[in-house]
């Protein structure tokens, strides 16, 4: 049998032709393919990023200055954040639609314990992040132990959250947020030093990974992608992060007496959480667990897998990462009231995801959606701010961007389905 | 012969006040495909969900080479080497070849996934298999014909070493070609010395691929023979009747 395994080997090699046979053209051709039998990965999220862009730019130039590129990475911290998480139930073809109420929460939590009992800012954080892990751990338990649909378990979550906040903050008192590494979150900046530095590490180490990885298929004799196309991809990042950087670190004082430049401190915030969350879904079993629960879960049972825990852990996570959308969403207001987390935090939040690429149908997504899509909404709210229209356009626009976004999604699905 | 791969004796199984399965008999050997017949609600499902561990056994004796062991759950027939690639496939559309092939037993390396060592390792299997219609193993399953998908259950059947191969009617969605193919697919892995168990409805693939026949009626074994031993009407009339001249069960009911 070992004989004829290494045989096999060789066979299969040649069975398998190797994805740079048709060159740089032959690999654009199968991405061109793949987008046309559905699956569009981040061309939506960043064809409408440059559309708003573009648009907004023509109609009030202040929209494409270095203060409200700031102004919109720091707006977009809590919606993406939220999305983040959303990924992860949106993943198993679930929702959590308390996620918002519950970010409301988990900030009460927060305020309460740093300016209410003047605890420091990390026993804040630890409990505020704590109640969001026990806050989906219900909502885990009641959807895949009890058998409650996730839209109905959340959509009551929605309404004792929304309860549960004005009970913390006695009845709408307002409650300030003071201390200073919270705060600084949304409101402080880098040393355009440590800017670059950080800016320098993230390419590096986005180089070094792709490197190791092509070449280590390379050693093993399988598939891997083209050079050119590892280049491309690095130098992408390289130029993007470059750009941005370099407009942050510019002067946006228009006061001669201070200073203010740098890059947001949400950003390397969002940057870590975003690394942390790829790995999770891509490196490991539990990500990939997460996908096949999402794609067929009587599949995924078959094989062994705990269906319920997997479920769980979803909420569990969505929950998390809402309380840090809320410890945010907390530093950005400077306070937190019975509003946080309400009106419309959710919906941006699954808009973010979904806008991003990730499927409302489960199975298909990724953390990165949450960060494109959630720009693209901050886009929406930013610019229509600055051009002037009222909440009521915003609301609507809103909607409909996020209703094409689903209707982009379905599409694809129906898509991928007549194809194969 | 020597002892088979796989032996129960007086299997007994009900659900409630129905009972299922009576006194079953069943012997599989290795390097040889058995096919399990019989016609709707006749047991076959029921009996290999029980060798695969889904339903516990309510009586009776469970023998994996000639020794007695007991079956609890589907990862206790895993570990004795028993897989079973079900009708509707159990694959995720939204993962490829192979991550399905060893989705919820995958290779890792500390807490990361081994990727270039699984895909090495799924390559090899369908190429052990023959399996040339796969163009790559990172494609999507999504993207994979009915007999492909076919073939790429069967390959995640056989990646783990396993001994006993149950194939629950692989060729029933299946076009002419592809049920070539996958018939083939079925007589190689009793070739390479795996014991095949396969259901099907199709008297033609019964005939064309196995080396026994298993005629379940009404929950009971109504005759285990050899394919070269019988004809097409004898195993139709065991399915339908549950004997067929000297074969088959005795009529208990005919005296009284």
């Amino acid at each position: 049998m070992s004989a004829t395994t290494t045989n096999s080997y060789e066979a299969a090699k040649v069975a398998t032709p190797a994805k740079d046979d048709g060159g740089l053209w032959g690999y654009l051709r199968s991405y061109g393919q793949r987008v046309r039998s559905g699956d569009m990965g981040a061309l939506p999220a960043v064809l409408g990023i440059i559309v708003l862009t573009v648009v907004f730019s023509a109609a009030r130039p202040s929209f494409l200055t270095p203060l409200n590129f700031a102004n919109l990475l720091t707006q977009a911290g809590p919606i993406v954040v939220l999305g983040m998480g959303l990924v992860f139930v949106l993943l198993l073809g679930e929702i959590d639609l308390s996620a918002g109420f519950a970010s409301g929460v988990c900030a009460a939590v927060l305020a309460i314990m740093l300016t209410t009992n003047g605890y420091p800012w990390y026993v804040g954080v630890a409990a505020a992040v704590v109640t969001g892990v026990v806050i989906g751990l219900l909502l885990g338990f009641l959807v895949a132990k009890v058998g409650i649909p996730s839209f109905v378990v959340t959509l009551a979550g929605f309404l004792a959250f929304q309860g549960t906040v004005l009970w913390l903050l006695k009845e709408g008192t307002n409650i300030s947020v003071r201390d200073e590494i919270i705060i600084s979150l949304e409101n402080e900046y880098m040393p355009p030093m440590v800017g670059w530095a950080l800016g320098a590490l993230t390419v590096l180490g986005f180089a070094a990974t792709q490197l190791i990885q092509q070449r280590n298929r390379r050693r093993r004799g399988l598939p891997a992608m083209l050079w050119q196309v590892v280049a491309f991809r690095v130098i992408g990042l390289a130029v993007l992060v470059g750009v941005a950087v370099a407009v942050l670190n510019e002067e946006r004082s228009r006061n001669p007496l201070f200073s203010l430049k740098g890059v947001p401190i949400v950003v390397p915030v969002i940057g870590v959480l975003l690394l942390l969350w790829t790995f999770v879904l891509r490196r490991t079993a539990f990500g990939r667990h997460i996908y096949a629960v999402g794609g067929n879960r009587e599949a995924a049972r078959r094989a062994g897998i705990a269906v319920d825990r997997i479920r769980i852990s979803a909420f569990v996570i969505c929950s998390a990462m809402a309380a840090v959308s809320g410890i945010l969403a907390a530093s950005m207001a400077r306070s937190v009231d019975p509003n946080t987390g309400g009106s419309n935090v959710l919906l941006y939040g699954v808009a973010a995801a979904v806008i991003g690429g990730t499927s409302l149908f489960g199975g298909k997504g990724r953390v990165l959606d949450a960060v494109l899509g959630g720009l693209v909404i901050t886009m929406i709210i930013n610019g229509m701010g600055l051009v002037g229209w009222s909440s009521a356009y915003k609301y609507v626009a809103t909607g409909i961007v996020l209703l094409l976004a689903a209707s982009v999604d379905a599409f694809s699905r129906r898509r991928a389905a007549a194809s194969s | 012969m020597g002892t088979p791969l796989l032996e129960l004796r007086g299997i007994n199984k009900s659900f409630g006040p129905v009972q299922v399965l009576r006194d079953v008999a069943f012997q599989v050997h290795p390097g040889e495909v058995t096919a399990l017949v019989g016609d709707n609600g006749a047991g076959k499902s029921t009996l290999v969900k029980c060798i695969g561990g889904i339903y516990p056994i309510d009586s009776g004796e469970y023998l994996m080479e000639g020794k007695q062991v007991h079956v609890h759950n589907p990862r206790d027939a895993a570990s004795h080497g028993v897989e079973i690639v079900y009708q509707d496939l159990a694959l995720c559309d939204n993962l490829d070849i192979v991550q399905n092939m060893f989705l919820g037993r995958e290779k890792k390396s500390g807490m990361i996934l081994d990727e270039p060592t699984m895909e090495q390792l799924a390559q090899q299997t369908l190429a052990g298999l023959s399996v040339r219609t796969v163009k790559s193993v990172r494609q999507q399953v999504s993207s994979l014909s009915g007999g492909q998908r076919q073939t790429v259950a069967i390959a995640k059947a056989v990646l783990w070493n396993s001994k006993l191969v149950i194939l629950d009617e692989p060729t029933a969605a299946l076009g002419v070609a592809q049920t070539q193919q996958v018939l083939e697919l079925v007589r190689r892995l009793a070739d390479n010395g795996l014991a095949v168990v396969l259901i099907s409805h199709n008297m033609n693939d019964v005939f064309a691929v196995s080396d026994r026949i298993a005629a379940l009626y009404l929950g009971r074994m109504a005759a285990q023979v050899k394919t070269s031993e019988v004809t097409h009407s004898q195993v139709v009339e065991l399915i339908t009747s549950g004997r067929s001249g000297q074969l088959g069960l005795v009529e208990e009911g005919a005296a009284a």
